[in-house]
């Protein structure tokens, strides 16, 4: 199936970006008409993923952020988020709940917090090269929309 | 946006506002916490009804603020949480550290 409608957006790893890239998803998946509680979801799994760009992937440097997002015609939205940072080694523990290694005050639940607001996610990672994030929701379609 | 704190009798209040995410969260945790270090508060109250987004860095901030409240023998509440945010904090198992309004849990 393809897309309706695309975009990418690239931005630095500033922690001032984190509400300016979920704010631009968002935007843009407002097209589908979603609920006020559906945008708030992908607007907190965004924040997640990166979030994790800026304080793991990229821990002691600046690097880019790269995003994407796909509409599709039944609702579907996808979102991606990549980053070429230092990876995961081990992806599986890396998601579960509570894990963390970063010290401070991280609580260990931003994977956690992504798988329950999406409807699924994939994370694919390798050491020394990069993470990608891909989140997948529906959008309930309440009436039909041209454009 | 950040944190208003007011000083009632034995309580610390911080009203916190705007979004809360990793980039917020440090400056409103370093206010709180030379606050409640100078007050040495038998409450703190975190106050959520203005804060219009918040994710997981937000469930790290309630967090530390518990501990720190622990270390002053003293106590932490969350207020006025609304629905939005009452499901991360859910996801969170933080109900479970008694800190929240009965409400919360059903939100
Ligand atoms: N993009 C990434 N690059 C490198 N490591 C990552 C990345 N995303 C996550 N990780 C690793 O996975 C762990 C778990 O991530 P998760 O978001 O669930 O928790 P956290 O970021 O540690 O804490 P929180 O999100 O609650 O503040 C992180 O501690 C980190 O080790
Ligand atoms: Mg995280």
């Amino acid at each position: 199936m393809k897309p309706i409608n695309e975009m990418t957006l690239s931005i630095l790893s500033r922690s001032s970006n984190e509400s300016f890239a979920r704010a631009a998803v968002a935007a843009f998946v407002a097209q589908l008409d979603p609920t006020i509680d559906e945008l708030a979801d992908i607007k907190t799994a965004v924040s997640e993923a990166v979030t994790n760009c800026i304080v793991h992937a990229y821990k002691d440097a600046i690097g880019v952020i790269y995003i994407s997002a796909k509409l599709f015609e039944n609702g579907k939205v996808i979102v991606r988020i990549r980053d070429k940072g230092c990876g995961i080694e081990d992806v599986e523990q890396a998601m579960e709940p509570m894990f963390t290694t970063a010290g401070g005050e991280r609580a260990g639940l931003g994977f956690a917090v992504m798988e329950s607001f999406m409807d699924r996610l994939r994370v694919t990672s390798r050491v020394g090269r990069g993470t990608s994030v891909t989140m997948e929701k529906i959008i309930a379609r309440r009436c039909v929309q041209n454009g | 946006m950040g944190v208003e704190l007011k000083k009632d009798g034995k309580e610390l209040i911080a009203l916190l506002s705007g979004d809360i995410d990793h980039h917020t969260a440090k400056q409103m945790r370093e206010e709180i916490d030379s606050q409640a270090g100078l007050d040495k508060p038998e409450l703190l109250k975190l106050d959520f009804q203005h804060v219009d987004f918040m994710d997981s860095s937000g469930i790290g901030l309630i967090m530390g603020r518990y501990k720190l409240m622990q270390s002053l023998g003293g106590r932490l509440r969350v207020i006025n949480v609304p629905n939005y945010i009452a499901r991360v904090i859910r996801l969170s198992g933080l109900d479970q550290l008694g800190v929240l309004e009965k409400d919360v849990e059903h939100k």
